[in-house]
């Protein structure tokens, strides 16, 4: 984890080194619809944590909130100290992003995806080659890396994008939906990925997710959203053992059951949300090219 | 669409998917390039770099997949062959003596070019539903300079088309010039003309938002922008009211350009070269401006 010294700018308040990113009152509104709603969050440097919840719970207008895609107002999020609506630029240089669509770009090899985030990062050409080659071998694709990512199914079209993320060599590496619409084997291959390289390089992730044996697999914390605001927050031990003595139950639940105690109430009322329509026509792009 | 693992699925069939392959990869491979940030480029490199970046994109494009290449090249060789063969005939069309098909090349070169461009928009749009636009958004690039590697790589693709319609005017026998000097002005004016046409389409983009919008003002203003410039016939020609449009046209100036540089009329070419430059800046301007629009 020597990367955090070697990274920060002299000109920045560093901020606390053990927070990644911080969302303090966080709110965003499409129109009348508030999508998030007051989000306060810490993600501590080095962790795998997960953003849990429904459609429509504003998992992904966090994200991109965090990620410099939405206009907030300064002061309500901070990404290792920096505040994105000042400091834009060396916000995004820290940062990994894999959109919830799969995003890579058919027309082109494995290669000259990764080669293009190498290009738009600065990497200098005399590394570019290596550092796109040990990007691709990070996510097991170098044996198709010259075939055109069109030919690729869904789970080599995520890890190809794990590449295009980690060319740069982020300190953040955000992720939304990683897994959607992917078969079990694919999903188990991606997370493996994503642990690899958390394990080989140090760095934090920001994961949201459906599916809560993902998150209980794979997340240091889980935070469960609903209508904009955080419900739960902790382990995904802590959550269980808290959920099934509050509910008195013989045997302890599972995430999913935490879910269902945090969120079930509200789901029918999810579907008001502006956002429902949006989210579940975007999972379905995602999942009809995914085949 | 649903996945069905009844049957394996394709993962299964990439070794690095299978849970039995994953002990084999036991000494990890060196990642150790990816523990480094790259440094960070800084003021008009970043712009030149990105650039550079947009358009290898487009030509690594237009390498896997010549097709587009080949089909764009229908509409003007029809346009040459058909239409300037007739009216070269009819000589209904005063253009000082020149063979009319001559008259013609240049601006069906411009016009060829200026199709291309102005429904790039629609790709723009396209890369925005498809995640590809805001993973860029995310990078270390500010929107000017991803719009002028966008528009730039729109210019390097109308290049290559105007060179395939170079040749088949060359081939119908109009008297174009060789002189390299004069035909790498002609690559400058079609690529500032197409940045010009891929940023208004760029713009429009960021405010319609929806390709089938795009596509329907796409049409509607391409066919005014032709018929309301210098391409067919000469300003002269005109009523009033159209030459005072023929004058804020953009394509009239890339036209004109282009037949002093191909033909060796007489041009305006330090004026054409002017407004075209300041027309793809503020193309660029605009656009920047309105593609946060794309990213919400």
């Amino acid at each position: 984890m020597t990367q955090s010294e070697s990274t920060t700018t002299t000109t920045a308040d560093p901020g606390d080194p053990s927070e990644a990113v911080v969302c303090t009152g966080l709110e965003y509104s499409f129109g009348q619809t508030k999508a998030v709603d007051g989000l306060d969050l810490t993600v501590r440097t080095g962790e795998v944590f997960g953003l849990l919840g429904p459609n429509g719970a504003g998992k992904t207008t966090a994200i991109r909130s965090i990620t410099t895609l939405l206009p907030v107002p300064s002061g309500m999020v901070r990404v290792f100290g920096h505040d994105p609506a000042k400091r834009q630029m060396q916000v995004r240089r820290m940062l990994g992003y894999v959109p919830q669509q799969l995003s890579a770009d058919g027309g082109l090899t494995g290669r000259e995806n990764v080669s293009l985030f190498a290009r738009v990062f600065d990497v200098p050409r005399r590394e570019r080659a290596a550092r796109v080659a040990q990007a691709i071998a990070a996510v097991d694709l170098t044996d198709a890396a010259d075939r055109l990512a069109k030919t690729y199914s869904g789970g080599m079209v995520r890890r190809l994008e794990l590449a295009q993320a980690l060319v740069s060599a982020p300190r953040l590496l955000v992720l939304d939906e990683p897994t959607i619409g992917l078969d079990p084997i694919a999903r188990t291959s991606v997370w493996e990925c994503i642990d690899e390289v958390r394990a080989a390089t140090g760095m934090t992730v920001l994961v949201t997710t459906h599916y809560m044996d993902e998150a209980d697999q794979y997340c240091d914390r889980v935070a469960l959203m609903h209508r904009g605001r955080i419900r739960a927050l902790g382990t995904p031990e802590q959550l269980r053992t808290e959920v099934g003595e509050q509910l008195e139950l013989a045997e302890p639940p599972t995430l999913d059951d935490v879910f269902r105690h945090f969120a079930g109430s509200g789901l029918a009322n999810a579907t008001e949300n502006e956002g429902e329509f949006k989210d579940v026509s975007r999972t379905r792009r995602t999942a009809s090219r995914v085949g | 669409m649903s996945v069905v693992p009844v049957a394996p699925p394709p993962e299964s069939a990439d070794p690095a998917a299978t849970p039995a392959a994953a002990p084999a990869a036991a000494p990890r491979r060196d990642l150790g390039l990816l523990l480094v940030p790259p440094q960070a480029r800084s003021g008009w490199r970043v712009v030149l770099a990105r650039i550079t970046a947009m358009c290898v994109v487009e030509l690594q494009k237009l390498r896997h997949d010549r097709t587009e290449l080949y089909t764009r090249a229908v509409q003007p060789a029809l346009w040459l062959l058909i239409f300037g063969e007739t009216f070269t005939r009819i000589k209904a069309i005063p253009t000082n003596g020149i063979p009319y098909l001559d008259y013609l090349a240049p601006g069906i070169i411009a016009q060829s070019a200026m199709f291309i461009a102005i429904f790039y928009g629609i790709m723009i749009i396209w890369e925005r539903d498809s995640g590809v636009l805001t993973k860029l958004l995310v990078t270390p690039t500010p929107r000017a300079a991803l719009v002028t590697g966008k528009a730039f790589a729109a210019g390097v693709k109308a290049v290559i088309q105007a060179l395939v319609v170079v040749v088949i005017a060359a081939l119908l026998g109009v008297a174009l010039t060789w002189n390299p000097l004069k035909l790498l002005g002609v690559a400058v004016v079609v690529l500032l003309g197409s940045a010009f046409f891929s940023c208004l389409s760029m713009s429009i983009a960021g405010i319609v938002l929806t390709r089938d919008r795009l596509m329907g003002i796409g049409q509607a203003i391409t066919m005014p922008l032709f018929f309301g410039s210098n391409a067919l016939y000469p300003v002269s020609l005109m009523p009033g009211w159209l030459q005072a449009v023929s004058k804020a046209n953009p394509l009239s100036y890339e036209v004109d350009a282009l037949r002093g540089l191909l033909i060796g009329t007489h041009a305006h070419l330090v004026s054409d070269f002017g407004v075209l430059a300041l027309a793809a800046a503020l193309g660029v301007a605009c656009a920047s401006a309105l593609l946060g629009r794309l990213a919400r």
